[in-house]
């Protein structure tokens, strides 16, 4: 056993001397700029996106995604599939192997013990866990031995990498999280913001909401990563200066989620000290149309709900004449440059399951105008379009943020060129983002016609994302506002598919019913108007090397690739 | 005066209370939730379990009193046990941020080290720069100086610091590039080049702070000796042959100084409150920096906690300013 090691050690460094590799911590320190600082180190405990990019550094599921959006091992031998028998034939369960020999930062044995205390830990009541969802459909995660995980499903599961796959569910040390479950989970502070992991890097000093100190993880796998010795991650600030620190004045190697207007995106790129790097997800940002009637006549209990449906924008004319009169690319150019481009669909990827869709790119005007005075909208006083005595009058709101402002004006004009009357409303993100039942302004309640904002989903697969729509998840005041399907789109053949997809496990034939699902969506009933699919923007220092930006994963995901390039 | 203070003191306790349940009242009742910054892509169900879990969903007088128990009693035992090893509140819940997911206190522990010396410094050196800048332009009135101060006072004055904390940065991090842009709170002093480093990070953020401090407190200082100057019992110590230098700096200057005093001293609240903006703006991190993150992240405890902590200070800087008053004007009797 010890010749074997030995010899696989040798060939390893044989084939790694080729490449630029150095050793572990011979490329020093490495400065990461999160304008918005983690505030805790515990996905489980937070859903937000910068808690948990910052714990990916130190904690790790079994396998992640790549920059393509495919599977990869982490700790594990190798991904199950059904060919290789990890995945059983009717799509119950998938057994996992872990890579011998791993260890915690700490020392001590990774075991499949720890995998199920996570899932224990997640699934314990009162605890909170923000990551319930990733466990969902799971009936029971059991350990035959200490190496073997078999997860079982209650259902047959064609996407099973959902569970301890990808950031958000990463695998905790069951040791130190022992007298952290349920309800004890947030008393927890030195294991929630300091976690042993078996990534490339441990926290070495935490400072809520304002820096990490990290250095290289002593039992990292590979015993020649990561290249840094140690690294700070801190934030404060906006995107503006985050951007600046990088391209310009050069303290910092890494700025996370640069996002500026284009004009300064070009300045800053000619600071010379650094570049933009940017990677499409599936992020869109979108129009919803309220296809019920949101008007403030109705009562509490009818409002907005589908016992009345909209007066003008449940005609599917009015809501195709709205789409074509937006010019994207107009849009792109002034809110996001590079870190954007114009889509007509609600799944704009990964590949495999984005539509071919491409009919609302090119704005039609003329069409638009047609179209509407064919439906009989026809142009009254003031230049407001009519019919029957109804005015094309639409309340138009999105959240306080400069680029949707500016957006919300630019599409005014347009529908005002259109013959529409809109009323802009503005509302801050914490109340519309907020859920609160309580609250008037909310995106779910939609006490408007039309809303702006930016939706995508977790992981590869969009089934789930695209079964949010069905009739069943319509936000109503029987469910406290709590639905996803926020224009309340409600169409039996829609839901068959979606029904017909959660049972498909041939992937072609996902992939072809997801873009049936998404065409439906936008192209045939425009209950959704995509507007433009965004991208991630960060800024990366002309002095590191190795960063490939993930949408899929978190975006920090290859750190111990990561490199000083002289 | 020692009734006097004590009557103050005790007055404070009712009027604090009030104090906590108004804003305890206000930032709930603020639109807003504490999962607005959690991904649209967690379903509602999962949402409403974290509501639950940090007992965000309890009714707001059930959570007012626990807070409060918490503050009075919880947080000062704690310290208390730690000091002397004792075991009194041992498990007992103490202030949890919604946000973290970790004491409040331990949050401002980390904070309050950077916001005392950036903002303290600025304010220290603000207060060294207005006196003097003050009692001349007083003296010389209408001088070339007095002019100088005047404009550079409203300009520190009028210009927001929000300007001039990007201004600086333009200028000195990134065209000169003598200082950093970004505050580093993990800098250690131990030796010169590390003071220097702490010199060099702090120099921007307190020269912005102390011309904006110097300003306002400059110019009260001017215009107390300008009134003063012109009083009868200067006319007299003149008259008396008194030096030049004894009438402005000792008569002068002392009958002057009560004003500022109480200016200077209701100010100092303001370092512990942190300054918002100049902190956001070179990334110092300190206490009002936790302030705008936990208002944005709809926080309870810790915008509570931290305004509540604001609301004693300001209350038992009021009552030091009154009690030096007495110090500084012995006319001045409370009982």
């Amino acid at each position: 056993m010890k010749l074997q090691t030995a010899l696989l050690g040798a060939a390893a460094s044989l084939s790694m001397a080729g490449a630029a590799y150095a050793d572990r911590g011979s490329d020093g320190h490495v400065n990461v700029l999160y304008w918005q600082a983690p505030s805790i180190m515990n996905p489980y405990l937070s859903g937000g996106t910068k808690d948990l990019e910052a714990s990916s550094l130190v904690l790790e599921p079994l396998a992640g995604f790549d920059e393509k959006g495919v599977v990869f091992p982490r700790l594990v031998v190798d991904v199950p599939t059904v060919a290789n028998g990890g995945v059983a034939k009717d799509l119950t369960s998938i057994t996992w192997k872990l890579k011998p020999g791993l260890l915690w930062a700490d020392g001590t044995p990774v075991t499949s013990a720890d995998v199920k205390f996570t899932y224990d830990y997640c699934k314990a009541p009162d605890g909170g866990c923000a990551q319930a969802s990733k466990f969902e459909g799971v009936k029971s995660v059991e350990t035959p031995d200490a190496a073997t995980i078999v997860i079982t499903f209650t259902a047959p599961k064609p996407n099973p990498y959902v569970s301890f796959v990808g950031a958000t569910a990463p695998v905790l040390q069951a040791k130190q999280f022992a007298k952290c479950v349920g309800a004890a989970a947030p008393t927890c502070t030195e294991a929630n913001t300091m976690p042993v992991g078996t990534g490339p890097f441990k926290v070495k000093t935490f400072k809520t909401n304002d820096t990490v100190e990290l250095e290289a993880n002593p039992n990292y796998r590979d015993p020649k990563k990561p290249a840094f010795a140690t690294m700070t991650l801190k934030g404060g600030g906006d995107a503006e200066a985050a951007a600046r620190a990088v391209m310009e004045t050069g303290e910092f190697d890494y700025g996370w989620n640069t996002q500026v207007n284009p004009e300064m995106q070009t300045q800053m790129a000619a600071g010379g000290k650094g570049h933009f790097v940017n990677a499409f997800g599936t992020l869109t940002e979108r129009l919803e149309m309220n296809l019920t009637d949101p008007s403030a006549d109705l009562s509490a209990d009818e409002r907005s709900t589908v016992k009345h449906p909209h007066p003008i924008l449940a005609d599917v004319n009015v809501r195709k004449a709205l789409s074509m009169a937006i010019d994207r690319q107009a849009l792109v150019d002034v809110g996001y440059g590079t870190a954007g481009k114009p889509t007509c669909n609600i799944v704009p990827a990964p590949e495999a399951f984005a539509s071919d869709n491409v009919d609302c790119i090119k704005q039609d005007m003329a069409g638009a105008k047609a179209m509407l005075d064919k439906a009989g909208w026809k142009v009254g006083a003031n230049g407001i379009r009519e019919k029957a005595g109804k005015k094309l009058h639409l309340v138009f709101q999105s959240t306080v943020n400069p680029v949707r402002q500016d957006f919300q004006s630019l599409i005014k004009s347009w529908w005002t060129e259109l013959g529409v009357d809109v009323e802009l409303k503005t509302i801050d993100a914490s109340v519309f983002f907020g859920g609160d039942a309580g609250s008037p302004d909310t995106y779910q309640k939609f006490y408007a016609d039309v809303e702006m904002f930016a939706n995508n989903f977790d992981g590869t697969d969009p089934e789930a994302f695209l079964a949010q729509l069905k009739c069943d998840k319509i936000a109503s005041p029987a469910t406290q506002w709590q639905g996803e399907n926020v224009p309340r789109f409600c169409d039996k053949a829609y839901d068959e598919l979606a029904v017909k997809m959660s049972a498909t496990a041939d992937m072609a034939e996902r992939g072809k019913l997801a873009k049936a699902m998404n065409d439906v969506i936008t192209k045939t009933n425009y209950a959704t108007v995509p507007l433009v699919d965004r991208g991630r923007l960060s800024a990366v220092s002309n002095k590191l090397g190795g960063v490939v930006l993930n949408v899929w994963d978190s975006e920090i995901w290859n750190t111990q690739d990561w490199t000083r390039t002289k | 005066m020692l009734t006097y203070t004590l009557r103050r003191v005790l007055l404070a306790i009712p009027t604090l209370l009030l104090i906590s349940l108004v804003i305890f009242l206000l930032v709930d009742f603020a639109p807003g939730s504490p999962l607005s910054e959690i991904p649209i892509t967690v379903p509602p169900e999962v949402r409403l379990k974290m509501m639950a879990a940090m007992g965000a969903d309890q009714p707001v007088l059930v959570r007012y009193i626990l807070w409060l128990r918490q503050f009075c009693w919880v947080e000062p035992m704690h310290q208390f046990d730690l000091a002397f090893g004792t075991h009194v509140v041992e498990g007992q819940q103490r202030i949890i941020s919604y946000q973290t997911r970790s004491p409040v206190f331990t949050t401002i522990g980390e904070r309050i080290p950077q916001t005392l010396t950036v903002i303290g410094t600025a304010y220290l050196l603000g207060v060294l720069i207005a006196v003097p800048i003050g009692i001349y332009s007083a003296y010389r009135q209408y001088s070339w100086f007095d002019q100088l101060g005047t404009f550079i006072a409203m300009i520190g004055f009028s210009v927001p610091t929000f300007f001039t904390g990007v201004l600086l940065i333009v200028i000195f991090s990134i065209w000169l590039k003598w200082f950093p842009s970004i505050y580093n709170t993990s800098l250690k002093v131990t030796d010169w080049p590390t003071f220097l480093q702490q010199v060099k990070q702090m120099a921007l953020p307190v020269i912005v702070l102390a011309l904006f401090n110097a300003a306002e407190i400059s110019r009260y200082t001017r215009s107390s000796m300008l009134e003063n100057l012109g009083q009868d019992y200067v006319r007299t110590a003149r008259a008396k042959g008194m030096g030049e230098a004894t009438v402005v700096l000792k008569h002068v200057l002392r009958n002057s100084l009560i004003p500022v005093v109480t200016v200077v001293a209701l100010g100092i609240p303001g370092i512990f409150g942190g300054a918002i903006i100049t902190e956001n703006v070179f990334k110092v991190n300190g206490i009002g920096a936790a302030l705008i993150g936990a208002i944005k992240a709809n926080d309870l405890p810790m915008v509570q906690t931290l305004t509540f902590i604001f609301a004693v200070l300001i209350v038992l800087f009021n009552l030091i300013a009154d009690i030096l008053y007495g110090i500084l004007d012995p006319r001045i009797r409370y009982d």
